[in-house]
């Protein structure tokens, strides 16, 4: 079996010098599907299991309950705005078939943008494809509000990779995150699309002042067919009006205008701990984030350090604010900043990211402190825009070798200081 | 720094804990005069802690003046990180430091040789020149092709050091005076003698000479080859004294020969070259002492006279005798320190014991690609194809001179490197794999944690192979690299400053502080599989044209 997969492979390999672009591809997909058969030239004849593709993999797998969640999530919250299946588990069908033509595209388009241009500069500059656009490709998406146009998502993704990595010098060379460069690129080119309060629940326009639902036309009708032939229920034709008392705020931005108060006249702080709230597409429910975190930490794969000085530079903050506690917004109890936005999903999933994090271990316990303290400020203190991790972590991505620098000059330091030590005592 | 960090989080939780209390109570009026309160409690900590700080480290300058060293004596109020989780150290540990370090990587593999020996005749010896760092490529040969000569006869010696000897290390008849590039030479091939006769040696008197005497002594014998200096892990330059002399009793390398078995037999000549070593510094003579198994090692490093000792514990590369001159007393810009290998103290304790050069090496064979595992008594240079000789499964394997971290590739005709006291052998891993790097078909060493097999049986050994499992990428995880070096070290960025030539910055990251074989755990573990041991030299040769 295998012995055949090869002759196929070999025999369908394109030539290297007429086509170099289709050679890169091949290269690609061929080192996807088997392990080379290099062995050591030089150095340690033995070499770890572990190399950048499982890295990157276990990455993406972690990641997988976020995404189900969000494909089920953005259903949800489109009908619960309309006021119908208002219970979880009503209408599964319905939200998922949503959630999934809302989500579908955006992950194709994402990926399609994302690695037609590392494969390109792959062919252009003659190495092999690299693997880091599958971790970033596998966040855009659940950074996204569910309804972002894809023009502008293609746009932002490919000023991602080509602006933040492919100038730097492709996978690992990039200063800054690529996912959040794409995020913060349609934060800041198309402000409307990604802040308000009408882009978190998908589907929902506002017509002469009112909210309404979307018209199900074209895919919706495929699906009500299928649905009619099961007997369930259907789409229908779409176009009905909210429900009373609807905002389509998330957390966030209640809390910023009238505090914890506010919120919870909305959303219950178990709500808001689950995940069933309006929000970009992964990062609302906490337990899920929690257990990719976790996985993260048990194989290794991220950082620790990161993870727990962030939550320390966020508890240490909030409580600061806590004490200060002049607006609204202020007097949130800390610890609810954990299930209101998006903290938990930067902390495990952005921040650890370990090419723009600090490298050296000290550095990463500053640099995560600092990722909590100075994204906590932006969220609660800047009136523009109630959520701050996105900008405190590009932020620290730009003075990450900074912080590198000093813990190595303090080696430095420390080595030139003790240049006449003690022997050990006998 | 591990203390300080710990003490820093210490407070820091206390005033976490301060501040919800706090709010425990101030969520019922709600008011704002908490603010007050807080910063109050915060800066009295703060004070407080500071007090508590600052008379620690009164304690600490106190007792350093007393003499004590506070980096092996813990003298603060605070327990250490290791005080609290560690176990506690062995029964035999006694008489000497005790050090355990934390990280590193015990790389477990299938055929660790057996405690027994094994009979194998080799005919053909070899000394090979590239051996040797910091020797010229061509070095001046003494003899020619067809010469007879006794154990002990120099065959070479290099022309910036010409009284340097290095000597055959068997008797018998130079067949053969091989060439690589540019004409160096890569080998002279010495076909043995049945039975060997040895040149008769006049050694000085230990107790009278003079160093200089020693010294002339051991370049002419061959026993100044035998030893290496570090930084840069070249031969000394002649007439050098060292700062200190550090020798590690034991090896951490996978499948690493037991040297308590190795040793055994010849402890009188092993205490005779610790002598002479004693006589060539003004420094001391350290040996690392073993401290990780359940029973004490051999009275012959234990019971050793005349030179200090530090027990360690830990997983490789702790045995690493770079990583123990780490520990005991570091390699300082300015400082030069000799290293050697066991077996290399017992060939020159030879010299003044039995008054010839007596290269008699005990060497294992390892790996599971072999029939019997075990240990064999040869010399020096022995020919690789007759060790392994009619006792390998199968063809298609990977001859290694050394361990499969620093060993050496060779072939059939190859030969035993001067250093080297192992002869691993494994599986050539020149197959593809499905999916390999998903769903791997066989377990693998590796030091992640993303192989479910390998957390639920973490002591069964593996099969190796030499795949690199993986193509060779950008640095792009961090943190990997500390995890297997224990040494105040920032591998990552030493390796960046010698890929980008900054001499300044490796020497100040501690690069004269390392050789190939500390770093190559880092290579093992290293996910983007950068060849860092071929960094690190690259690296160290700058320095070296630098100085």
């Amino acid at each position: 079996m295998k012995q055949k997969l090869l002759q196929f492979f070999s025999k369908i390999e394109p030539d290297k010098k007429k086509s170099p672009f289709l050679h890169t591809l091949y290269d690609g997909f061929f080192t996807f599907a088997f392990t080379p058969n290099h062995v050591t030239q030089s150095g340690a004849h033995l070499r770890d299991g572990m190399d950048l593709k499982r890295t990157m993999v276990f990455v993406v797998l972690a990641l997988q309950l976020c995404y189900l969640f969000g494909t089920y999530n953005i259903g949800h919250q489109h009908f619960a705005a309309l006021g119908q299946y208002v219970g979880f588990l009503e209408g599964v069908h319905l939200k998922l078939v949503y959630g999934l033509i809302k989500l579908l595209p955006i992950f194709v388009v994402t990926h399609v943008v994302g690695l037609g241009i590392e494969f390109y500069y792959a062919s252009k500059k003659g190495h092999a494809i690299e693997e880091g656009f599958l971790v970033s490709g596998a966040l855009i998406p659940l950074i996204m509000p569910p309804d972002i146009p894809l023009l502008i998502l293609a746009l932002s993704v490919a000023f991602a990779v080509i602006v933040g990595k492919e100038a730097f010098g492709g996978t690992g060379m990039n200063i800054l995150n690529i996912a959040l460069l794409a995020r913060v690129f349609v934060f800041f080119a198309y402000p409307g699309q990604i802040s308000g309060d009408e882009v978190w629940i998908a589907g929902i326009e506002k017509v002469n002042g009112t909210y309404i639902g979307q018209a199900y036309g074209g895919i919706y009708h495929f699906f009500d067919w299928i649905f009619n032939g099961l007997g369930w229920k259907t789409f229908g034709a779409g176009g009905a009006a909210v429900v009373d008392g609807y905002t389509g705020a998330t957390p966030m931005a209640l809390a910023s205008k009238g505090g914890w108060e506010a919120v919870t006249q909305v959303y219950s702080p178990s709500q808001m701990f689950w995940g069933a709230i309006p929000g970009s597409v992964g990062e609302t429910s906490k337990p899920l984030i929690i257990i990719g975190a976790l996985l993260l930490i048990v194989t290794g794969i991220a950082s620790w350090r990161i993870m727990v000085s962030m939550v320390l530079g966020m508890i240490f903050t909030g409580l600061l604010l806590n004490g200060w506690g002049t607006t609204p917004f202020m007097q949130v109890p800390w610890y609810y900043h954990f299930s209101m936005g998006s903290f938990l999903f930067a902390m495990a999933f952005m921040a650890t990211d370990p090419v723009t994090a600090a490298s050296t271990n000290v550095g990463k316990w500053i640099y995560g402190f600092l990722i909590g303290v100075i994204g906590l400020i932006v969220r609660v203190l800047n009136p523009a825009y109630p959520e701050g991790w996105m900008l405190a972590i590009l932020f620290m991505n730009v003075f990450a070798p900074l912080i590198d620098n000093a813990v190595v000059q303090a080696n430095i330091k420390r080595r030139k200081l003790q240049a006449k030590p003690a022997a050990v005592e006998a | 720094m591990k203390n300080h960090a710990l003490k820093y989080l210490f407070s820091f939780v206390l005033q976490v804990v301060v501040f919800t209390e706090l709010f425990a109570q101030g969520s019922g009026t709600g008011n704002n005069s908490y603010l007050l309160y807080t910063i109050l409690a915060a800066i009295s900590l703060l004070i407080l802690g500071l007090l508590i700080q600052v008379s620690d480290n009164m304690l600490g300058i106190k007792a350093r003046q007393a003499g004590i060293d506070t980096e092996v004596h813990n003298v603060s109020i605070f327990p250490r990180l290791n005080e609290i989780v560690s176990a506690p150290q062995p029964d035999y540990v006694s008489g000497a430091p005790y050090i355990h370090l934390k990280k590193g990587f015990d790389i477990l593999l299938e055929g660790k040789a057996d405690n027994r020996m094994l009979e194998v005749s080799v005919s053909r010896f070899a000394v090979q020149p590239p051996n040797f760092k910091g020797i010229a490529p061509i070095p001046k040969m003494e003899v020619e092709i067809g010469a007879e000569v006794k154990a002990g006869d120099p065959l070479f010696h290099d022309k910036a050091h010409p009284d340097v000897k290095f000597v055959a290390p068997v008797s018998g008849e130079v067949i053969a005076i091989e060439r690589g590039e540019k004409r160096a030479i890569t080998q002279v091939v010495i076909l043995a003698d049945k039975t060997q006769t040895y040149r008769k040696l006049t050694p000085p008197d230990l107790a009278t000479c003079s160093r200089e005497e020693l010294q002339a002594f051991l370049m002419e014998s061959g026993g100044w080859a035998l030893i290496r200096q570090r930084p840069f892990q070249i031969l000394p330059a002649q007439g050098d004294v060292p700062r200190d002399i550090f020798i590690s009793t034991f090896d951490s390398a996978p499948l690493a020969p037991d040297l308590n078995f190795v040793v055994k037999g010849r402890e009188v000549a092993f205490q005779k070259g610790l002598n002479v070593l004693a006589r060539l510094t003004d420094g001391d003579v350290w040996l690392g002492l073993d401290a990780r198994g359940d029973k004490a090692p051999a009275d012959a490093f234990v019971k050793a006279q005349g030179v200090k000792k530090c027990w360690f514990k830990g997983k490789h590369p702790v045995g690493n005798v770079g990583v123990q001159i780490h520990h005991i007393k570091p390699i300082r810009s300015g400082d030069k320190v000799w290293t050697l290998q066991v077996q290399d103290v017992i060939t020159i304790g030879a010299l003044f014991t039995e008054k010839r050069y007596n290269a008699a090496r005990v060497v294992a064979l390892t790996g599971d690609e072999f029939k019997q595992t075990g240990y064999v008594s040869t010399f020096l240079g022995a020919n690789i194809g007759d060790l392994v000789a009619g006792n390998l499964h199968r063809d298609h394997v990977r001859l290694i001179s050394g361990d499969v971290l620093t060993g050496a590739k060779k072939e059939v005709s190859g030969f035993l490197d001067a250093f080297d006291d192992q002869v691993t052998v494994i599986e050539e891993g020149d197959d593809y794999e499905l999916f390999g790097w998903l769903a791997p078909s066989y377990r693998r060493p590796t030091v992640s944690r993303t192989y479910l097999s390998n957390l639920l049986f973490p002591n069964e050994p593996f099969h190796a192979n030499t795949n690199t499992h993986g193509e060779k990428r950008a640095f792009v995880v961090t943190g990997q690299y500390e995890d297997v070096l224990p040494m105040d070290i920032l591998p990552q960025h030493l390796f960046k400053a010698i890929l980008t030539g900054d001499i300044e910055r490796m020497e100040g990251l501690g690069i004269l502080e390392l050789a190939e074989e500390d770093v190559a755990l880092c290579e093992f573990a290293c996910t983007s599989k950068q060849p860092l041991q071929e960094i690190l030299r690259d690296g160290l040769e700058m320095m070296q044209e630098q100085m």
